[in-house]
């Protein structure tokens, strides 16, 4: 056994209102740069889709993540070591960014400085690239928002293999669900280990996958690699970018940015110990859908007195083990198992997990009833199909997903009953295989969610990893380039223009 | 002028090649990079790429073993001057026509596409058509080549490299007599050598280093870093002394 612990997170679907908050606080954080315009770290998709960049889940185009040897050896999909050095020099699988979308802008400036005209001036569109004016916008980061778009496109969605979807184009049949996703931060992440230069690795301390920005030459195999394409190629610096898990804010026991801002509170960060040396066993299991089970079982209980020994000889600290012990993502995941990693197949063991939503019941008017069973509501009669939940979070096995809704669904009953009626019906609890307690528990984390509830952070140790000698006169955070910032231009000897560091300043 | 050109010229050519890209390497990582502009327009990049890395490649080994091999060892092995530089007249003549039409289609490609026009900087225009310029000025010096297929030209050029990197004094005297078009492709090859280290090219030397790395010093697919300052199995060692003292029912900080 050799314990590492890791800052997970999970997403509440059943609580995303689908506003953006996160993505857009990121944006304002992480990517107004040049060159990362079109990159968002955190993005919202409307579901059913095909997403950003567009179809991003078909790993037959992308050949992101990993596939299974018939020796039972793990590679990456887009080909074993030599197979990607032998596409460096083009990379076949890359996205381009008419995949994502051409940045653009709106020329505001021609609201004030047009002259006197007969028509009244409008802001239009230019390409943040080129500069060019866009007639036409094709594409942008949301491009399907709220069902945008024809069924017939929307449709290619990956997770509808195996549901009869043409039913799901009629109006008064559509469902729809957002899906929030940034950077998975895996166990057995692709990314890093396509890189040829070693640039990106996973901390040990807190599980957070990041690039190297001196080490990484701009191969731009991780870009391919990543399934989720959450790894984004900088135009104008020449090195790949991604989410950062917000390390310096967690590395301070903040919660992440999209975390922080959610309103909805659908987000959760909490510590998961892990076994290090039983992740390629659970990311090679034979069948697709053993894949969530083997991640669970990478997992480590933070009560079992055994895995506190073994942490704490690992040099797990204290007040981390403290943490796994109240973890929300421990609870979600392992106690209630209502929290499910997003596309297990990809072998990534990813680390970014989500809990179903809930819907409504699909022909409750035309029934003139609600499918009930055992006096709950059938999940299997929701909106949204299980099957299409079971192909995005569980590789397709429905069973699990079932079995979360279902506890979600007797979470509301029974507490329905409680507040409404002052009954404890440990009944509803039981047919879950819960008892009133854990309803209780869940409901105050799930449903009220208050901050101290989500966010379980603790601080990273300094004192164990840095030396403050080497710090002192440091420049803290940049984007990568020592103390200049990260762009690179004219005045540099070896073609960098050095913008001046402008710290923001109090305006009056 | 001759002697500068030729005697001195490389060594400040091979000097600035070595030090500044030890400089930069060192001082400024970060500016260490491709420079791809794959991401914004897939289109001719992956034919043209690939034929110009390829055909590039060809040619620099095959100048690299050609000029830098000892002419006994050919000698040794039986492979007469004539037959070496009909090898190096074919091989090199097909990798240069490759690597040309490669290059020329990602300068088409850089050239009139806005989006890459708009992002390229002087140096990545400009370090393209030396490149080009010295392909053309290469495969050229096939036509002057063919002329006179014994080899004793090509001696004096191999004469040449090697007199400058065993630092013999009068390398130069050597090609005093190459054609002009030989003389052109030498100067400009140094040129590139010079700089080497404050363009794009200097992703050629990770290009070399960074397979070796990925293929054979890589155990596995993963790299996890660790911000502690001792190994894993060190700390367990340290961990288990101190409870040994310390006798089983004390608890001991994590470190």
């Amino acid at each position: 056994m050799r314990v590492r612990a890791q800052i997970g997170k999970v997403l509440n679907l059943d609580k995303c209102i689908g506003c953006h908050t996160c993505s857009v606080t990121c944006k304002n954080v992480w990517t107004t740069r040049e060159g990362v315009e079109y990159a968002w770290f955190n993005n919202v998709e409307t579901k059913p889709g095909t997403g950003y960049p567009t179809d991003w889940e078909n790993q037959k185009r992308w050949n992101g993540g990993w596939v299974r040897s018939a020796s039972g050896k793990l590679h990456p999909k887009q080909g074993a070591k030599w197979r990607i050095l032998a596409n460096i020099f083009a990379n076949p699988s890359m996205p381009e960014i008419d995949d994502y979308y051409e940045p653009f802008d709106f020329d505001h400036d021609h609201l004030k400085s047009a002259p006197d005209m007969e028509h009244f001036p409008t802001a239009r569109p230019y390409s943040k690239i080129t500069g060019e004016r866009m007639e036409k916008i094709e594409k942008g980061p949301n491009w399907e928002e709220i069902l945008g778009g024809e069924f017939a496109k929307r449709s290619k969605d990956y997770n509808f293999e195996n549901v009869q979807k043409e039913i799901y184009g009629e109006y008064e049949n559509t469902f729809m669900m957002y899906l929030p996703r940034l950077c998975e931060h895996c166990l057995n992440p692709t990314c890093s280990a396509s890189c040829p230069s070693g640039a990106i690795y996973k901390r040990e301390e807190d599980g957070i996958v990041l690039i190297d920005q001196e080490k990484c030459r701009g191969w731009r195999m991780c870009v391919s690699g990543c399934p989720y394409k959450k790894v984004y190629y900088n135009w104008e610096s020449g090195k790949s970018e991604k989410c950062t898990f917000c390390y310096p804010r967690i590395e301070s026991g903040q919660p992440t940015v999209c975390s922080e801002t959610c309103v909805g509170r659908i987000r959760y960060l909490g510590v998961i110990l892990y076994d290090a040396d039983k992740i390629e066993a659970a990311a090679s299991a034979e069948r697709e859908t053993d894949l969530y089970g083997a991640q669970l079982d990478v997992f480590l209980d933070p009560n079992d007195p055994e895995v506190i020994k073994a942490a704490r000889r690992d040099g797990i600290p204290e007040d981390w083990i403290e943490a796994a012990k109240i973890s929300p993502v421990w609870k979600m995941a392992m106690d209630w198992k209502v929290a499910f990693p997003l596309h297990p197949e990809y072998r990534t063991l990813p680390m970014v997990w989500y809990i179903p939503p809930l819907s409504p019941i699909q022909n409750a008017a035309e029934a003139g009833q609600i499918a009930m069973s055992d006096q709950m509501p059938d999940v299997r009669s929701l909106r949204i199909p299980v099957k299409y939940l079971a192909n995005m979070l569980t590789a397709g096995d429905e069973e699990p997903i079932v079995h979360a809704l279902e506890r979600m669904s007797a979470m509301r009953l029974y507490m329905r009953a409680l507040t409404v009626d002052g009954v404890r019906d440990e009944g509803i609890a039981a047919r879950v295989g819960m008892s009133g307690r854990m309803i209780e528990d869940m409901y105050k984390i799930m449903a009220i969610a208050d901050y101290e509830d989500r966010f379980a952070i603790p601080t990273a140790h300094r004192e164990q990893n840095e030396a403050g000698a080497d710090l002192r006169g440091g420049c803290g955070f940049t984007d990568g380039n020592g103390c200049s910032s990260g762009e690179t231009g004219k005045t540099s000897l070896f073609g960098g223009k050095k913008k001046s560091f402008a710290l923001p300043q109090e305006t009056f | 002028m001759h002697n500068f050109l030729f005697g001195i010229y490389p060594y400040i050519a091979l000097s600035v090649l070595l030090i500044g890209s030890v400089v930069r390497y060192e001082r400024d990582p970060f500016t260490w990079k491709t420079s791809s502009s794959q991401m914004l327009r897939r289109k001719q990049l992956i034919i043209g790429s690939i034929l110009f890395h390829v055909g590039v490649l060809v040619i620099f080994f095959g100048h690299l073993f050609g000029l830098l091999t000892p002419i006994w060892i050919f000698d040794a092995m039986g492979i007469s001057h004539g037959a070496k530089q009909l090898l190096a007249v074919v091989a090199g003549g097909i990798a240069g026509v490759v690597a040309l039409v490669g290059g020329g289609m990602l300068m088409h490609r850089r050239w009139t596409d806005p989006r890459i026009r708009k992002t390229s900087s002087f140096a990545d225009i400009a370090i393209l058509a030396l490149l080009l310029a010295q392909l053309v000025l290469g495969v050229g010096t096939v036509f002057v080549s063919i002329q006179h297929l014994d080899g004793y030209e090509m001696t004096k050029f191999m004469a040449w490299a090697q007199g400058i990197v065993t630092f013999q004094a009068g390398a130069a005297a050597h090609i005093a007599d190459a054609a002009l078009i030989f003389k052109l492709h030498l100067f400009l090859g140094l040129t590139i050598f010079l700089v080497f280290p404050f363009t794009r090219l200097v992703h050629i030397i990770s290009g070399f280093f960074a397979p070796l790395r990925y293929l054979f010093l890589r155990a596995g697919y993963q790299l996890v870093r660790s911000r502690r300052r001792r190994p894993l199995e060190e700390r367990r060692r340290a961990f288990d002394a101190r409870q040994a003292r310390r006798g089983p029912a004390a608890t001991t900080p994590a470190e």
